[in-house]
């Protein structure tokens, strides 16, 4: 399912908003998520999951086209970890 | 940040009804269990991709005791960030 996919279906459940409303808020609801965690704010969301922003030491890589080392500095990466509920859900 | 944090944020952004935005929080989150539920991948553009993955039986210990053990076949969740959301985060 994509995004668009997901717009159409809750806007067929949720029929107090119009379709394009439903649109921004899908995306509003995202970007409220990666906001928090670029503020270095964490997302716990109960029988979901969490978001967090993992570390990732700085390591000299190769520019695959050219074969060049390069120093890839450390930076922060998004991880999802899902709760117990979700687990369950998906291990059945 | 939790659910209700995202509601909150969702409404002052939009100026959606409180109501609403708590509904839409809940059902957009119910709908993606739903699917992964089935075993179906979620994309969202500008966010990252829900794949649920098949992980093969295999010999594990336990970590305390040192014992061996079986771990059972599983089905579990991965998320994979989308570009744009690590772009976003990387020197947080």
């Amino acid at each position: 399912m994509t995004r668009s996919g997901l717009i159409e279906k809750l806007s067929l459940r949720y029929t107090l908003l119009k379709k394009d409303e439903i649109e921004v808020v899908v995306k509003e609801i995202l970007k409220i998520i990666k906001d928090a965690l670029k503020d270095g704010d964490k997302v716990e969301i109960r029988g979901f999951g969490s978001f967090r922003l993992r570390s990732r030491k700085k390591r000299e890589g190769r520019n695959p086209k050219t074969g060049m080392k390069v120093l890839v500095p450390e930076k922060k990466v998004p991880f999802f970890k899902a709760g117990k509920e979700l687990k369950e859900l998906v291990d059945h | 940040m939790k659910k209700a944090d995202i509601a909150s944020a969702l409404f002052e952004r939009t100026g959606i009804a409180r109501k609403d935005s708590g509904q839409m929080v809940e059902m957009m989150l119910d709908l993606i269990k739903e699917t992964l539920k089935e075993g179906e991948t979620v994309k969202l553009a500008g966010f990252g991709n829900f794949v649920v993955r098949k992980k093969n039986e295999r010999n594990g210990r336990n970590p305390k005791t040192g014992q061996k053990i079986g771990i059972t076949p599983r089905k579990v969740i991965s998320f994979k960030a989308s570009q744009g959301f690590k772009k976003r985060v990387e020197n947080s």
